[in-house]
C-alpha cells in the first residue's frame, strides 16, 4: 500500500489552489484539515468547503491514513 | 435501480421509453413520476450562453446509488432511474432525468422528490456558467 495520501480539488477550489490533485506524505497529515494545509501550503480554507475521505463526506477533524483519498470542493450545484 | 452519468446529450423521453420497455416490472406499476431538469438561458438576472458541468468520478456515482437505495428503503417503489449530464451544455439541453415507478402514485411522487432534493444537496456536481463577458461558478443551488 502507498505511504502517501492523495488530495483532490474540484471546481472553484481546483482553480483557487491551482491543481486538481497532489500527493502528500501520510506522516505529515493526521487529519483532513492537516491534509488541506499540507497540500495547499497553508491557504485559508473557504468557510463553506465540503470534504470527503474515500468518497464519503467527513469533517475537517476526521483522521486519515496512508492510501486514503481526500477531496475538497465547494457546495454542490447539480441537477 | 439504474444510475448513469454521461457527457453526451440525451433525450429524456426516449430514454424513459427504452428503460420502461426492458424493465422487469411491466404490469405491476400504476404510477410513473418523472422529473426532467433542463438548462435555462438565464440565471440570477444574467443571460447564460453555455454551461460546464463538472463531477467527481466515483463519488458522484456512489452518491446517486446511495440516494437511490435510500429511496427504495423509505418508499414502496418498484424501480428508479437517474440520468445526469456532465461536460459542456447549452440552453434547453436536458441536465437530469429522475423517474420512479410504483404501484400507487404517492410513493412515486414522494420518492422522485426525495431523489431530486438529495441529488441537489449531496451529489458532487458543479456548474460553471458562460455569460456574454465572463465565466462564473454557480455558488448556490436554487
Amino acid at each position: 500500500m502507498s505511504d502517501a495520501i492523495t488530495v483532490k480539488f474540484f471546481a472553484s477550489l481546483r482553480e483557487a489552489v491551482g491543481k486538481a490533485d497532489t500527493e502528500i506524505p501520510a506522516l505529515e497529515a493526521a487529519t483532513v484539515l492537516q491534509a488541506w494545509q499540507q497540500a495547499t501550503g497553508n491557504m485559508v480554507m473557504p468557510e463553506n468547503t465540503l470534504m470527503a475521505v474515500n468518497m464519503d463526506y467527513v469533517d475537517a477533524d476526521t483522521h486519515i491514513k496512508a492510501g486514503d483519498e481526500v477531496a475538497f470542493f465547494p457546495p454542490v450545484t447539480g441537477g | 435501480m439504474h444510475i448513469e452519468i454521461q457527457p453526451q446529450p440525451f433525450e429524456p423521453y426516449t430514454r424513459l421509453q427504452q428503460y420502461q420497455q426492458q424493465a422487469d416490472f411491466a404490469g405491476r406499476y400504476g404510477a410513473t413520476a418523472v422529473f426532467v431538469g433542463s438548462m435555462r438561458e438565464f440565471n440570477q438576472g444574467d443571460d447564460v450562453e453555455a454551461m460546464w458541468l463538472e463531477h467527481y468520478p466515483g463519488m458522484t456515482e456512489k452518491y446517486l446509488q446511495k440516494i437511490s437505495e435510500e429511496a427504495a428503503q423509505k418508499w414502496d417503489i418498484l424501480d428508479s432511474l437517474i440520468i445526469h449530464r456532465v461536460g459542456e451544455m447549452h440552453p434547453n439541453d436536458p441536465i437530469v432525468l429522475v423517474a420512479v415507478w410504483s404501484a400507487h402514485r404517492a410513493a412515486a411522487f414522494d420518492a422522485s422528490r426525495y431523489l431530486m432534493e438529495e441529488l441537489k444537496s449531496r451529489a458532487p456536481f458543479w456548474k460553471k456558467e458562460t455569460l456574454p463577458e465572463k465565466t462564473r461558478w454557480v455558488d448556490k443551488n436554487t
